[in-house]
């Protein structure tokens, strides 16, 4: 039971259940879609973007418990922060969820440590990356959709 | 927990699988996850190794004993899955690495010749995707049609749409004889009949059926029928494609190469005899000995009695989960095998596999590589529970427990 509790964190569990920022963005300056072809899941996710700073973002989809409170706890983390801090974060968070070590900047991730229970199961690190890897391709202003794989 | 009614002896099978006593995350194994693939007794692993440490050689060629070893032990096989299936002729089991193999080659051969411009190839709404895509590849190339049987909500087939769907371009019927992702079995003698009435021919994907139902080709007059080693208890990577001898014979080959050459020159090649047209290159022997090796346990256990046995289970496990509150069973056919597709109302189907997994439960969780059957009840994923002959009521009764802690999690 700990790997299980490890993993479906209350705080998890609750954005599964009310997920933040679940909408869609009348000002967005980028929008992707991100697929998971392993389980199906899709999300969008919109920003908008004011001077390189996220002024507000945004995601809408479906998935499972983890990919869905990442794309929520990914919104909430992210407003406010620069482009440059954004993609910084992304890579804190992807050594959270696959390296061995806690990453050197785990402080600045604040309330996204609660993923590190995903470490210990290797195929779910793709639904906590969803929501970021799609987030990416809506800075990038890119029009395909973006996948896990 | 319910004790079975019938003389099966199960605590005596479970003996024969090794891995049937492997712990995971501490747990014993409860390994429900037979529809992707089937654990192996001991008697395929034996016939694996003993053939490697006693007969391996290449078939067909050698002249020393080594090779007549082997290419008995091949050939022995062959003669195996043919009484096992009732073919008229060994001639007519061609080895191929699956049915999606066994599919892809009908649809490279028989059906690149059949099929032409305006041509319509029937398939119905519940296939897996090895048998949609090589007909949707080859109806692109060849500018035809594929049309799709509905469905109706309990996954069963609509076999009136069916019949008004066979006309005067159909050239092929391809149907599963068991769904992979709901577990209906299909009405596949009427289905063929009513295809040779217009003298269609008609594909059968046997993956899911071989292992829970007695197949016997001739009886159920199909063109072809394919399977898969893997899902019955054999070894990965081998696979079975029967076909009738004269469209065998009218087809052309399906890859070039080694052994399904009498002679070649560079003017011109002359195509081995049946069944070795269709078996370019060094085959996979071992794997064909093992298959032989795993059909032979089955009629010892006789797949009568493991489809009683596997029915009861069946009947057992729905009525545990459909009395589960927040559970939907998906697939509610009257005739099913050995498959429980179901989604926890609110949890995703990842999640639910992962808790289970933590309990020691293998279920598979996702589309089941039948994303159209996915989008027709208008899910993204279920849980799939696919039952065995080693499969127990303790076993239906720690993945209920399993579903009880998924509850506890999310509430």
């Amino acid at each position: 039971m700990s790997d299980l509790r490890e993993l479906y964190q209350q705080v998890i569990l609750d954005h599964n259940r009310k997920p933040r920022n679940f909408r869609t963005l009348t000002s967005a300056t980028g929008r992707a879609e991100g697929y998971n072809p392993l389980c199906g899941d899709r999300v969008t996710v919109e920003v908008a973007l004011e001077d390189g700073v996220i002024r507000d973002i945004g995601f809408q989809g479906s998935g499972c418990a983890i990919s869905k409170a990442s794309a929520s706890m990914m919104t909430e983390s992210l407003k406010g922060k620069t482009r440059k801090e954004a993609e910084a974060l992304f890579r804190i968070f992807h050594s959270l969820l696959t390296e061995e070590r806690p990453p050197l900047a785990e402080k600045d991730l604040g309330k996204l440590v609660v993923f590190s229970g995903v470490r210990e199961f290797p195929v779910r690190v793709k639904c906590a990356t969803l929501a970021w890897h799609t987030l990416k391709a809506a800075l990038d202003g890119r029009q395909e959709t973006a996948s896990t794989e | 927990m319910k004790v079975s009614g019938s003389s099966w002896d199960v605590e005596r099978i479970r003996k024969d699988f090794p891995i049937l006593h492997e712990e995971v995350h501490g747990k014993p194994l409860v390994y429900l996850d037979n529809a992707a693939t089937s654990q192996k007794p001991h008697v395929v692993i034996e016939a694996l190794v003993d053939y490697y440490a006693k007969r391996n050689s290449n078939v067909h060629r050698g002249l020393h004993l080594l090779s007549e070893r082997a290419t008995e032990a091949y050939e022995e096989a062959r003669a195996r899955i043919q009484r096992f299936l009732n073919a008229a002729h060994s001639r007519e089991i061609i080895f191929v690495r699956g049915t999606t193999e066994g599919i892809n080659l009908v649809a490279q051969t028989y059906g690149r010749r059949a099929v032409g411009a305006g041509d319509e190839v029937v398939i119905t709404a519940l296939e897996h995707h090895s048998n949609i895509v090589p007909w949707q590849m080859l109806c692109e190339e060849k500018h035809g049609t594929l049309r799709v049987v509905p469905i109706n909500d309990a996954g069963k087939v609509d076999v009136e749409a069916y019949e008004a769907m066979l006309g005067e371009r159909t050239r092929l019927v391809a149907i599963a004889h068991v769904s992979n992702a709901l577990g209906t079995i299909l009405p596949v003698q009427r289905m063929i009949e009513a295809a040779h009435q217009r003298d269609i021919p008609v594909l059968v994907d046997g993956a899911q059926a071989v292992p829970h139902l007695r197949v016997d080709v001739q009886a159920l007059g199909c063109d072809f029928y394919t399977f898969s080693g893997h899902k019955t208890y054999g070894p990965t990577g081998i696979g079975v494609l029967y076909g009738k001898t004269a469209l065998l014979e009218q087809m052309p080959p399906f890859h070039g190469g080694g052994d399904m050459i009498k002679s070649v020159s560079f003017e011109k090649t002359v195509y081995n005899d049946l069944p070795y047209k269709f078996e370019a290159g060094t085959p996979h022997v071992a794997g064909a000995v093992g298959l032989g090796a795993a059909l032979g346990y089955l009629e010892d256990l006789r797949l009568d009695r493991i489809a009683a046995y596997e029915h009861e289970l069946l009947v057992y496990a729905t009525d545990r989960l459909s009395a589960l509150p927040g559970v939907r069973l998906i697939g509610t056919a009257r005739d099913r095998a050995a498959v429980l597709s179901f989604v926890v109302e609110g949890v995703h189907a990842h999640d639910v596999g992962t808790i289970l997994d933590l309990e020691g439960i293998a279920v598979r969780a996702g589309h089941h590589c039948a994303m159209p059957v996915m989008t027709r009840f208008d899910i993204a994923a279920t849980t799939r529970a696919s039952l065995a002959l080693y499969n127990t009521y303790e076993e239906i009764d720690r993945l209920i427990d399993g579903l009880g802690k998924v509850r506890e999690v999310f509430g």
